[in-house]
């Protein structure tokens, strides 16, 4: 892994979070340290604001919450909508991201699209693509990017089993080298790794 | 300094000081205006040229220049709001909109008004004129902004950032306005230049022109009250103000 | 992030855009067909007499020219809001200033640099004297770039919000005019013989002023578009 992070390891940290939406509180005293290696999983019911505290975490909700955030390393946000231009073909979905990472070569993408499944498919219009191939193209930048922080919203939702498979080993992977993963999900996940659960509703990591 | 930085963001505190000051601003400002429509209605002599009519300047050119400095008054409140994130700010800012409209609609009604026996028409697109009537759009852009946000809190830093603009277009748009306006001026209602004030009719303007700046000032403080109850009606000090009202 | 990698990076968006409207080459004529359509209206509106039409000529180029550079303000950062791109270029560790200025100068290469280069046809239709032509071209090159950086602070403000088109216009109209009496007056003075280079002069350091401060605004207004 390249680019930074503390020496003790922190990536993220954040501290008395708090958010209240049209008068109601959704969470409040989150405090939170992702490290190096850790995989934190944001648990709560619908509309508990899992998506909403990862964006706060993200630095994409500036306004309205109390708390403050600070982040230590580079960090990689896949949200809930991929991203992908229906103009633009995959290969050049990645290549001209708008996201700002290092020039990827042409053969480190075709290497991220082909693990993603998406071989044969980087010269197809985006458009000609299904939603879930759209997912497997924006996946397709946890292969490329160099990012030690991972703030993955619902990453499993609209891929086939298989896709769940790869992605999970890839997961494995990054945390291995020393990467952090945040992610909220509706499946359980079953990674061979220690799982750390975040409860919005109490605030406790455990 | 920090302190009573910090004090200006607590909603009762400044409820209670906006409250005390009211008690005395109120009063003073509604006597100033009377006072002052009244110093400049009967106790200045008429225009040599335009005889009675011109009186309404001591409604016109107050109403004018508060408008113009309330845009002013909402875009700090508005810089105040994305620097510092403070909540009385947005408020302040908020209030700032209506009020300037308001202003701004005044003195172009009244300015129409004095044109009719001024000019012959109700409407000249005189420079100033202009400039008011894009000021009134300008004002309602803003209002418009924050009514088309949901989300209360991220319409008042829309609206900051659209005031912000604004404060740096208002000059250019003035200066441009005034010198289109030289470009094509028709020769025959060519009678703003050269002629100065006499101080006669110059001190109870300058008076018109601080009473508009209190009843500015009431009228925003009474306003921001009203959303300072809104917004913090769920808290203990707003339902504790209610009890007591319900039982006086 | 150096210098040299933030330059790499908007060259980089600024291609993007220019792919992802060129592949439209329809989307990008209609901004010009708008402008033939409303151009036609006048003679139509104000009666076909050639010295009427030459006299108003400057302006309704000007106004005309307004509007469609507004008409197609409103979509610079709309299908990147809806699509998530938006958000992925917030998190870029690049300056969105600088960002924020690629995006504006891909929409005034795709609309205020063809209008301007197609203008001459237009005031021919108008019977607008051909020695006032060079002046026109020139003011709405100028012009219609300060446009695009205005009509980018509205986008910014209003994107994130459903009903936008309408909103859009009223926020930013009263800032097209400076643009609009310095443009108009550049043509109107090369009509009369005189110089046109002081407004140029005037269009060219409204441009500049609107280039520092603009993508600012900009944004700013686009983080709180995202921030919902």
């Amino acid at each position: 892994m390249t680019d930074g992070g503390a020496a003790d390891g922190v990536l993220l940290s954040a501290s008395g979070l708090s958010l209240e939406r049209g008068g109601r509180e959704l969470f409040s005293g989150i405090s939170l340290q992702l490290r190096r290696g850790q995989l934190v999983q944001i648990e709560g019911a619908n509309g508990a604001g899992k998506t909403s505290l990862l964006r706060i975490l993200a630095g994409l909700s500036r306004y309205g919450f109390a708390g403050h955030v600070e982040h230590r390393a580079a960090q990689l946000f896949l949200g809930h909508q991929s991203a992908v231009k229906g103009l633009l073909t995959p290969r050049e979905n990645l290549a001209w991201h708008v996201a700002g990472e290092a020039d990827f070569s042409a053969a480190e993408i075709d290497a991220a699209l082909a693990a993603v499944n998406l071989y044969g498919y980087e010269d197809v219009p985006s458009h000609a693509l299904s939603a879930g191939q759209h997912r497997r193209v924006n996946l397709a930048r946890l292969y490329l990017s160099r990012a030690p922080l991972w703030l993955l919203d619902e990453p499993f939702t609209a891929i086939d089993r298989a896709g769940v498979g790869a992605l999970e080993v890839r997961l494995l992977q990054h945390l291995e080298q020393g990467g952090g993963v945040l992610l909220t999900s509706h499946q359980p996940v079953t990674l061979a790794y220690p799982l750390l659960r975040l409860d919005l509703a109490t605030g406790t990591l455990q | 300094m920090w302190t009573l930085f910090h004090k200006f963001g607590s909603p009762p505190w400044l409820y209670r000081l906006s409250g005390s000051i009211l008690r005395w601003l109120l009063p003073i400002t509604l006597l100033a205006l009377v006072g002052g429509a009244v110093w400049g209605v009967l106790f200045t002599a008429p225009d040599f040229r335009q005889g009675n009519s011109y009186r309404i300047i001591y409604i016109h050119v107050p109403a004018a220049v508060v408008a113009l400095a309330g845009y002013y008054v909402m875009a700090i409140a508005g810089a105040v709001s994305l620097i510092w994130r403070m909540k009385m700010a947005d408020i302040a800012m908020r209030a700032c909109a209506p009020i300037g409209a308001a202003l701004t609609f005044v003195a172009l009604v009244t300015g129409s008004i004095w044109g009719k026996p001024t000019w012959g028409t109700w409407w000249v697109w005189d420079a100033r004129i202009t400039s008011m009537l894009i000021l009134l759009f300008l004002y309602l852009g803003v209002v418009a902004l924050y009514e088309a946000y949901e989300n209360k809190a991220l319409a008042a830093k829309a609206c900051a950032i659209l005031s912000l603009v604004g404060t740096v277009n208002i000059p250019i748009i003035y200066k441009s306005v005034d010198w289109w306006y030289s470009l094509h001026q028709p020769a025959s209602i060519k009678f703003t230049g050269g002629s100065t004030i006499d101080p006669s009719m110059l001190y109870p303007l300058l008076f018109m022109i601080t009473a508009f700046y209190c009843l500015f000032t009431c009228a925003l403080l009474l306003n921001m009250r009203v959303e300072i109850l809104q917004r913090e009606q769920r808290t203990a000090w707003v339902r504790a103000l209610a009890n007591k009202g319900a039982a006086g | 992030m150096t210098p040299a990698a933030t330059v790499t990076f908007c060259l980089r968006l600024l291609r993007r855009q220019l792919v992802l409207g060129l592949r439209r080459p329809v989307e990008l004529g209609n901004p010009l067909l708008f402008f033939a359509m409303v151009v036609a209206l006048f003679p139509l509106g104000l009666g076909p007499a050639p010295d009427t039409l030459a006299a108003f000529a400057p302006g309704i180029l000007w106004i005309v020219a307004l509007l469609s550079n507004l008409l197609t303000s409103d979509a610079v950062f709309r299908s990147d809001l809806e699509d998530g791109s938006l958000e992925q270029l917030l998190l870029a560790p690049q300056p969105l200033y600088f960002s924020a200025l690629a995006y504006v100068l891909a929409h005034w290469l795709l609309t205020g640099l063809l209008l301007g280069l197609a203008s001459p046809l237009f005031a021919l239709m108008l019977g607008l004297a051909p020695g006032a032509i060079p002046a026109l071209a020139a003011s709405l090159l100028l012009g219609t770039a300060v446009l695009s950086l205005i009509g980018g602070i509205g986008a910014a403000l209003t994107v994130g919000l459903k009903r936008g088109g309408m909103l859009i216009s009223l926020l930013i109209l009263p800032f097209y005019m400076p643009v609009l009496i310095f443009g108009s007056g550049a043509v109107q003075a090369a009509l009369n013989g005189n110089p046109a280079g002081p407004f140029l002069a005037i269009l060219g350091a409204l441009l500049c002023m609107s280039i520092a401060l603009a993508p600012m605004a900009i944004a700013a207004g686009l983080r709180i578009s995202v921030d919902t």
